[in-house]
């Protein structure tokens, strides 16, 4: 997983609340075998009219959004179901991070699994964010995560929480199973010992 | 030191070490792996350089996508043969011990896990399938996990987790005759509700959960998570360690008693802490079914469909009614002489020997009625050799049941085997969403008898009629 630090970013304004896992990732793109690869399916409803080309009006088809690396909205994004495929597409569109008023529960968690930071601010700061974001390529927005704030263009600064465990980790670029492999001597001292308290534990080998 | 539940000692037995905020890395001492929620974990490996830390705890098998006609043919369905196709590499690559399709040892991951003694009492046991919990008959703690998950156990052989509540529910005294365990687990979702053990692990106990056999209490604990409880578990005794002895990957000989000596001392403690009890008596448990599209709406088979004016909540109400439109029923008609279009036997639920010896017991002798289709599907290729040796499926044959090869099947609509809308199914399954067995399916819960009884009369029929 890539290290969090300072993203200064294109950010795309996507004004509309409770945008479910469906309209990030439609269900017929779950049969896959990937979790790369899903970029080109991010939002495909709102992307693509129904001839397959692209929807000139939907902003991530716009220009400089189409290399946004951050997304403004509004309530409740991620509803929906759980999964993982969301935060997948997401992050393989080039997305590293969404600020919104509220985010549903388990696209928020499975966001951090994959070095994705979701940030919670008031409404009227989404929108403040929001009009900088329709000022495109000229007005970058600034999330640094070690400082625990967004940057505005006009230099004013927002200050953002974040459970601290989940920042160390973002910080670190470490996934669960990073933090995990750093308990490396614990989980060596577990082998070792349960080779000595359970030696009928069978191994599965087939020949 | 204190009193300790079933649950508590296995967990306390795999914790490797505790985060700051309390959450436990737990070993895992058996992953089953199959082709739909792995490969994602499998690529992931790959793109971060990972091995898999320990081959020779994992198993995969294909279950969900296979088609159970002639298994000499390629699947036809590309996206299908793709996740196999894909499962096969992966399991190369990455040196993970696999029973291959045409095996006789292939067959639904929680079928396959006992039957072979991989999954063992006092074991922790993960599988990327919510059905999991099938394992914790065996007194084991086994739970369904997510695809990161998978990643992480085949990276690291462990898991985070969050220790979860104790919830007893125990069953006492003697089930009346042609009262099975599909039917006391569903009179249990029928009590608890499907959010009824959300936070718990489920103990199943009392007298009438000890009487079963092996694949009784599998049939328990595979229905936990319709009732809310990631884990369902049953205390190992005599039955389950002569189930286990002798299976192939089970401890053999000096190394069972040892294993024995272990499991024996794993059962709750006199007096252990729950956070939850419930309380079912065995001789009020009818056979039963469910009506709706939620594993909660059980009745008995002599009972009549509830009418949703009762129901005092405004959206709870406004649910049935919809359930009802959608099951084509109509408030407080009896369910019994309901007919039926499609009859499916199989699924982790109930595609074990005995399952198929209790259908076969009403199907003997008899012909299935005209216009229901109706299907065996064994739950592994040994269980299928098994009931050929048996003659079961001369049985089924003879009374005009297909006899297919194993695998998930009409569990879910992922393979061939799907109901079509308005269709009508007796199905000895776990799970009767809407469009769970194909879009517009109609599914009755039901046990194997009552499946094979459905299937002969074509009708919603009271098995103990038949016997
Ligand atoms: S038989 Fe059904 S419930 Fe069991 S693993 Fe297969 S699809 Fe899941």
């Amino acid at each position: 997983m890539d290290k969090f630090t300072v993203l200064s970013a294109v950010a795309a304004p996507l004004p509309e609340a409770n945008i479910d896992t469906d309209k990030i990732i439609p269900a017929r793109f779950l049969k896959t075998t990937k979790r790369t690869g899903l970029g080109k399916h991010a939002f495909d409803a709102m992307r693509y009219r129904e001839d397959g080309s692209e929807n000139p009006e939907f902003v991530l088809n716009r220009e400089p959004y189409r290399k946004a690396e951050i997304l403004i909205t509004h309530e409740n994004f991620g509803c929906g179901s759980s999964r993982e495929h969301a935060p997948w597409a997401l992050l393989d569109f080039g997305i590293r991070c969404v600020i919104a008023p509220s985010f549903a529960d388990i696209f928020f968690n499975n966001s951090f699994k994959n070095g994705i930071l979701p940030i919670r601010l008031p409404r009227d700061i989404c929108d403040q964010l929001m009009e900088d974001a329709r000022m495109g390529a000229n007005s970058r927005i600034t999330v640094d995560l070690e400082r625990q704030v967004v940057i505005r263009p006009d230099g004013s600064e927002i200050a953002f929480d974040i459970d601290p465990l989940r920042r160390h980790l973002l910080l670190e670029g470490l996934d669960d199973i990073g933090q995990t492999m750093r308990r490396e001597s614990a989980i060596s001292a577990y082998e070792a010992k349960q080779k000595k308290d359970a030696p009928w534990m069978p191994s599965i080998v087939l020949d | 030191m204190a009193a300790r539940t079933l649950y508590d000692k296995i967990w306390d037995s795999h914790v490797v070490d505790t985060l700051e905020d309390g959450t436990a890395i737990l070993w895992i001492d058996r992953h089953l792996v199959h082709e739909v929620t792995s490969p994602q974990a499998f690529e992931g490996l790959r793109v971060a350089g990972r091995r898999l830390r320990h081959p020779e705890a994992t198993i995969a098998v294909v279950d969900h996508n296979v088609p159970t006609s002639d298994r000499t043919l390629p699947v036809e369905e590309p996206e299908s043969r793709n996740q196999i196709e894909t499962l096969e590499r992966n399991v190369k690559e990455f040196g993970v011990p696999y029973f291959p399709l045409l095996s006789a040892d292939q067959g639904i991951v929680h079928v396959v896990g006992p039957e072979q003694g991989i999954s063992l009492p006092g074991m922790t046991i993960v599988c990327g399938d919510s059905h999991t919990s099938t394992h914790g008959a065996m007194g084991s703690l086994a739970f369904g996990i997510g695809t990161s998950e998978v990643e992480h156990v085949m990276a690291t052989q462990t898991i985070l987790q969050k220790r979860q509540k104790n919830m007893k529910i125990s069953v006492e005294g003697q089930v009346a005759p042609g009262v099975t365990a599909k039917d006391i687990i569903l009179a249990i979702i029928g009590k608890i509700g499907t959010a009824g053990g959300t936070g718990h692990v489920i103990e199943f106990t009392g007298s009438a959960i000890r009487a079963l056999d092996m694949a009784g209490r599998m049939t328990v604990c595979n229905m936990a998570i319709e009732g809310g409880a990631r884990a369902g578990l049953v205390a190992p005794d005599e039955t389950t360690f002569e189930y286990v002895r002798g299976r192939p990957f089970a401890p053999k000989g000096a190394d069972f008693d040892a294993a024995v000596a272990w499991w024996k001392t794993l059962p709750s403690d006199e007096g252990a802490h729950y956070d939850t009890v419930v309380e079912l008596r065995a001789e009020d448990i009818e056979p039963c079914l469910t009506w709706g599209t939620s594993p909660e709406n059980v009745i008995p088979i002599t009972g009549t469909v509830p009418d949703p004016a009762a129901e005092p909540d405004e959206a709870k109400r406004v649910q049935l009614v919809r359930m009802l439109e959608y099951m084509g029923l109509e408030a407080g008609q009896k369910i019994a002489g309901t007919s039926v279009d499609v009859v499916f036997i199989g699924s982790c639920t109930n595609s074990r020997i005995e399952d198929l010896r209790a259908a076969a017991a009403v199907a003997s002798g008899r012909k299935v009625a005209s216009g229901v289709r109706a299907m065996i599907v064994p739950g592994s290729g040994n269980v299928k050799k098994q009931a050929e040796d048996e003659g079961l499926d001369r049985v089924f044959l003879d009374a005009g049941f297909e006899w297919r090869e194993a695998g998930c099947s009409m569990c879910l609509g992922m393979n061939p085997d799907r109901l079509t809308p308005g269709q009508r199914c007796a199905s000895t399954s776990n799970r009767n969403f809407e469009g769970r067995q194909g879009p517009g399916g109609r599914t009755h819960l039901v046990s194997p008898a009552m499946a094979a009884a459905a299937a002969v009369t074509g009708v919603l029929t009271d098995a103990r009629d038949l016997v």
